[in-house]
């Protein structure tokens, strides 16, 4: 069983190296980008009977640092 | 007095921690490893270096927070037991939730090495009793993630509680009101990303961090 986890920073948290990537976008010429945020994925491949609870603990106990970021399960198969 | 400084696999500033503690406590800490299950017996005073613990896997002390020693850190933590982590120590203090907020990338993206202006904002705390009131030192800043983030709310209870105990005179790496260093409720365990240690011989530029040390061991004779 495989989870994907999405961490990514809360809104209203500048993120400076998602501002630098806008700019570089920028720089290349693409038009009409209007904002980056990065963030982070996290592939679990897990055994049979992981709870999404489990992960949830897995993404306020390390994965995730809630004082600045979100986070996401995914089912990836 | 039995101080003690723990070593996480990428601390880098364990040393001249050890040497700044042993020249000002007048006795050699103890050396402890991530691993080990205890600290020395009837510790007084814990340090956490600056460093790359870990390499910064997942995010700037993130893995040291969850490494076994910590659990020990937090217990003598609990008991009142000072404990100072300067920046990589200050990150792992943050992200084991002994302080609050979290240590998020500088501003500028770039590595941010030289002297800082700090103000001393708290003269009150065990830390910080050397300092004058109002008084602005010179610390070195050596750090990518310094950068201090806690919500609004978050900010005006350290404010409130005269828990911002360092400000960055001028803006040094984005962190929210310039915050340098802060210490928990109870004033005994201080993060801050400039690095007193560095800055305890006339060799190193300047003494301003050594009387940090000396307000501590100050303090811990006055208590003993």
């Amino acid at each position: 069983m495989k989870k994907r986890v999405f961490v990514t920073l809360k809104p209203g948290v500048l993120d400076p190296q998602g501002r630098t990537v806008h700019h570089a976008l920028d720089g290349l010429g693409f038009d009409g980008v209007e904002d980056v945020r990065i963030g982070r994925l996290v592939e679990l491949e897990l055994a049979d009977g992981v709870s999404d609870e489990k992960v949830a603990e897995m993404c306020e106990k390390l994965l995730a640092n809630t004082v600045i970021e979100n986070y996401r399960i995914e089912d990836a198969g | 007095m039995n101080t003690a400084v723990v070593t996480f696999p990428g601390s880098n500033c364990d040393r001249d921690m050890m040497v700044a503690i042993a020249e000002v406590f007048g006795k050699q800490p103890v050396q402890v490893w991530h691993r080990d299950t205890a600290l020395p017996d009837r510790v007084d005073f814990i340090a956490l270096p600056g460093g790359f613990s870990y390499g910064d896997y997942l995010r700037s002390g993130a893995m040291a927070a969850n490494s076994p020693i910590m659990r020990e850190v937090k217990a003598a933590a609990a008991r009142g037991v000072p404990v100072l982590g300067v920046c990589n120590g200050f990150q792992v203090l943050a992200e084991a939730g002994l302080l609050p907020g979290a240590l998020m990338r500088n501003a500028g993206q770039r590595f941010v090495c030289r002297d800082a202006q700090l103000k001393v904002e708290n003269t009150q705390t065990r830390f910080t009793a050397g300092y004058a009131a109002g008084e602005t030192i010179t610390i070195p800043v050596a750090h990518h993630d310094g950068n201090y983030f806690a919500d609004e709310a978050t900010l005006d209870a350290l404010e409130g509680d005269d828990r911002v105990v360092f400000r960055y005179a001028h803006a040094t790496n984005g962190s929210r009101r310039d915050i340098a260093g802060i210490v928990n409720e109870s004033g005994t365990v201080l993060g801050m990303m400039p690095h007193p240690e560095r800055a305890i011989e006339a060799a190193h530029g300047g003494t301003d961090g050594r009387r940090l040390f000396e307000s501590l061991a100050r303090s811990l004779a006055e208590a003993a």
